[in-house]
């Protein structure tokens, strides 16, 4: 096809890493004959994170704690604002307390399978195999993990799993995870062994040589530019699921640091892999910032379902039992209202874009507790929940415990990121991706609560014993400096950028461009995509990037504190975040996961694999243009890729 | 809904800042406050005025980041609830809403409605910790806590760090903060050892960040966006005396 918006490279190999061996003891092995840093020379090594949430506060603390000198920088006002703080319902792990036929072998198999088989298995049986000691890690840090009355740890159950594996804190397990990584990062700054740099944004990475060297960073608060160097930058960034406007996350949350150093020659993958959350709350007008996530956990008690009467006017107390759509449970009898986000939120769009939503936009779906408080009693609801339902009542005055909650899917986490091998290094030597900056272990589709393990075990586990073994490999073992060629056109560079856009002075808001690009995103990229709307939506975000830099208005200076300036920036590197998103939704030709095709499906309306020609990963070089496709083929050694049924 | 607005406009930290009104219309009940704050910034900037700096993140009242004083009340006049949880069916017309940052001299106004609370780190970096290394610890299961237990553990831990405790205080006393995070600790079996040091070394730490002290008037408590309760700063006092 000449007028594919892409090229495919078949020259360019890429090394995934994995060591050879048994699935169970690839790990094992990689540890055992890994290549380390004495531990008097480790003062010498420093080392940049970027990102302070659970991947790279942990994987700052855990580096330090080994001697190395370590430099951390946010752009929140502190380290433990960090988005990971929201986390609500849990963290998985296999301790099997339950005693249900739970193993790191069940977890890894549920973990792909979740994923649509989409993702490396080694990685996956790692994620696995290191989960049960994350819950001891944190419990010795102080994790007020939710107990039974015994005292022994509780568990519940999350969507797309028939075992009770996820530890849970309240409904704020995020926030008490993350609490427990900064402390022990803070600890380390007590200490003088990181220096942490809050309201610091990474603009750039620099590169010589082939490998990274630093960074440029702008300190927010005063606009002020400056260069870092180090041996190792470690980008801990987060998910970019903020580009579609309205969404789970952070105002902040933004794809900047991962699309810089793409520029600079990392790789994407699967950039247009994204979570849209089914359980959020639904948009109520145009003037909406974001949207609610409602923990996932609500769906162990809570049942969802739509009027069987298309335009229902009738309150949902007055529609009788019998009128009631249960969807899932009639879809999906063996996993119910547990079936996993990606089957579940296609599942609410079909019966919305049916006609059978509701609430004032007929955008909603409901969460129904009223089976569960006739079983369980309103006051073991209330501790389970209560949390949950007391923020649903702040955002909508309603009451959940007397009427159901209404919800709607919202996008949440996004799968893809940086393409990293089996040590988490991307393809530029020296540059790290952990966390949900990275693509790795979750495929097509995350299973909930696997984020909150994934960063953790990234930050304390797998880099603190990769990282050590690049450091180790170098040739060149001294401090670069930040006098270089490559530092100064990097900073010119930055600083050209920021005038630029200062300098178009048009006449629409940076917001305004941003809703706009979420729209497009939303109704071409999201929950559904077919060849058509993806070439249209190429498109119409060309358009739209022309406009914002003849039209968009920042106000102010570059050197001061100036949030409309950190905001264009960021809305400039969706724009094209955006276009590649489509591009690589266009040139998979498949539906898997979270990413649905309309013209691959089944008879029934469920995502159609195509394993023959896209078993691979989708990985990206930065063109303007046309970025070109590089395949890292998924070699499935110990299971064999099954349709992914949840009937 | 129409309102009047009176906002604290301070362009840096050492200009002297001043209440400036706007108005602002077309705003509906649903909004959030937040929210309405993005839609005079959108009027301003369109207008070529420079846009309200308030801080604010996750927009869902975990990260601690949002946080003004409004009518005189940190976090607004709603119990429990962080501003940017807020929203604008708890105000009435007829009144100015005036918006201020939270003050207090260890909060130095950054710009406009934004302070710094970095010294709140500073207290963590301190002791607000259990020293235990990464990536190594017991089954946890070898640990048994009451679920009572950690329910009162997890009260203290819940706090999200915005500072409204002490921009409510006459003193500008951060002792709730600091005492949520020892109370967290201390109630839990893995932080008993380190019990007094970390007391001591925290207490000590807020003193030399420069704020107030505690004259127990309580004032945090009922500001507290999660309701963390003064018997904290009881049971710091009783550790404190002890170390």
């Amino acid at each position: 096809m000449p007028d594919r918006p892409f090229t495919i490279d078949t020259f360019t190999s890429l090394d995934p890493k994995v060591p050879l061996g048994p699935l169970e003891n690839k790990w094992s092995h990689f540890k055992n004959n890994s290549r380390l840093v004495s531990p008097s020379n480790r003062k010498n090594y420093h080392i940049i994170v970027v990102g302070t949430g659970l991947a790279g506060a942990s994987a700052a603390a855990s580096l330090a704690e080994q001697g190395y000198k370590v430099s951390t920088f946010c752009f929140q006002d502190s380290p433990r604002r960090a988005h990971s703080v929201a986390a609500q319902g849990g963290v998985n792990a296999m301790k099997n307390y339950q005693n249900d036929g739970d193993s790191v072998f069940r977890m890894f198999y549920d973990t792909l399978k979740g994923g649509d088989f989409r993702s490396r298995e080694a990685n996956v049986y790692r994620l696995a195999e290191c989960s049960a000691h994350l819950i001891d890690q944190a419990v010795a840090q102080g994790v007020p993990f939710a107990r039974e009355y015994s005292g022994y740890l509780a568990n519940r159950s999350f969507g797309g799993v028939q075992v009770s594996r996820t530890f849970y804190a309240r409904g704020q397990t995020g926030q008490q995870l993350l609490l427990g990584a900064y402390q022990a990062m803070m600890r380390q700054v007590g200490l003088g062994k990181i220096k942490s740099y809050s309201r610091h944004e990474m603009l750039d990475l620099v590169v010589e040589d082939g490998s990274a060297k630093g960074i440029i960073v702008r300190n927010l608060d005063t606009g002020m530019i400056s260069r870092f160097a180090a041996h190792a930058v470690v980008l801990a960034t987060g998910g970019f699921g903020k580009i579609y406007y309205l969404s789970t996350l952070a105002m902040g949350c933004n794809g900047t640091a991962i699309w810089r150093a793409h520029k600079r020659g990392a790789l994407t993958a699967c950039p247009s892999w994204t979570q849209i959350h089914p359980t959020c709350l639904p948009q109520s007008g145009t003037h909406q910032s974001k949207l609610t996530l409602m923990s996932e956990s609500l769906r162990n008690d809570g049942r969802i379902w739509v009027p069987k009467q298309k335009n229902e006017t009738r309150q949902a107390k007055d529609i009788p039992e019998e009128e009631r759509d249960y969807y899932l449970e009639r879809r999906y009898p063996s996993f119910g209202n547990l079936a996993p986000r990606d089957i579940s939120s296609r599942a609410a769009k079909e019966r919305i874009d049916a006609g059978y939503g509701v609430g004032k936009m007929k955008n909603a779906v409901y969460l129904d507790f009223k089976d569960a408080i006739a079983v369980q009693g309103l006051e073991v609801i209330k501790r389970k929940y209560g949390n949950l339902f007391d923020m649903y009542k702040k955002i909508t005055d309603v009451n959940a415990y007397e009427e159901p909650m209404l919800i709607s899917p919202a996008a949440h986490f996004s799968m893809g990121g940086l393409w990293v091998d089996y040590e988490l290094g991307t393809n530029i030597p020296g540059l790290f991706a952990i966390g949900e900056a990275n693509f790795s272990d979750h495929g097509a589709n995350r299973l909930g609560a696997n984020s909150l393990l994934q960063a953790c075990v990234d930050g304390y586990y797998i880099l603190p014993n990769t990282l050590p073994q690049y450091l180790a490999s170098m040739d060149d073992k001294k401090l670069p400096v930040v006098e270089s060629p490559e530092f100064d056109a990097a900073e010119e560079k930055i600083r050209n950028s920021l005038q630029q856009l200062l300098d178009i002075r048009g006449k629409r808001t940076v917001d305004d461009f941003h809703r706009q690009l979420g729209k497009i995103l939303y109704d071409k990229c999201g929950l559904s995509r077919s060849a058509e709307e993806l070439s249209k939506a190429i498109q119409e975000i060309d358009e739209l990037m022309a406009l914002f830099y003849r039209d968009v208005k920042v106000p102010g200076k570059q050197n001061e504190m100036n949030d409309e300036l950190e905001k264009a920036g960021r809305v400039a590197d969706y724009l094209e975040i955006g276009r590649q998103m489509c591009i690589d939704a266009l040139s998979r030709e498949e539906s898997c996961g979270a990413h649905f095709r309309e013209e691959y499906q089944t008879a029934d309306g469920e995502a159609l694999r195509d394993d023959k020609q896209f078993r691979f990963v989708s990985c990206w070089k930065y063109d303007k243009e046309r970025p070109s496709l590089v395949k890292e083929a998924l070699n499935f050694e110990f299971v064999t890729p099954s349709e992914r049924s949840y009937k | 809904m129409k309102f009047e607005l009176k906002i604290w406009r301070q362009p840096n930290p050492d200009a002297k800042g001043a209440f400036q009104k706007y108005s602002v219309k077309d705003i509906s009940p649903d909004m959030s406050f937040l929210e309405m704050l993005d839609t005079l910034n959108e009027e301003l900037i369109l207008k070529g005025d420079p846009p309200v700096a308030f801080d604010h993140d996750c927009r869902e009242g975990i990260c601690g980041q949002c946080g003004v004083v409004i009518n005189g009340r940190a976090h607004g006049p709603l119990d429990q609830t962080s501003t940017c949880q807020l929203h604008m069916r708890s105000f009435s017309e007829e009144k100015t809403i005036t918006i201020e940052p939270f003050r207090a001299a260890a909060f130095p106004v950054k710009k406009d409605l934004k302070v710094d609370r970095s010294a709140l780190d500073s207290i963590i970096a301190e002791g607000g910790f259990i020293s235990v290394e990464t990536g190594q610890a017991p089954e946890a299961n070898t640990i048994l806590i009451g679920s009572e237990q950690v329910e009162e553990a997890f009260d203290a831990a819940s706090c999200i760090g915005c500072g409204a405790c002490v921009a409510s205080c006459k003193n500008a006393s951060v002792a709730l903060f600091t005492a949520a995070k020892i109370s967290h600790l201390s109630k839990l079996p893995q932080g008993q050892l380190e019990r007094n040091s970390r007391t001591k070394r925290m207490v000590q730490a807020m003193d030399k960040m420069g704020f107030g002290s505690c004259s127990n008037t309580g004032a945090c408590e009922v500001e507290c966006p999660q309701g963390i309760s003064i018997s904290h700063i009881a049971h710091m006092n009783k550790l404190y005396f002890r170390s």
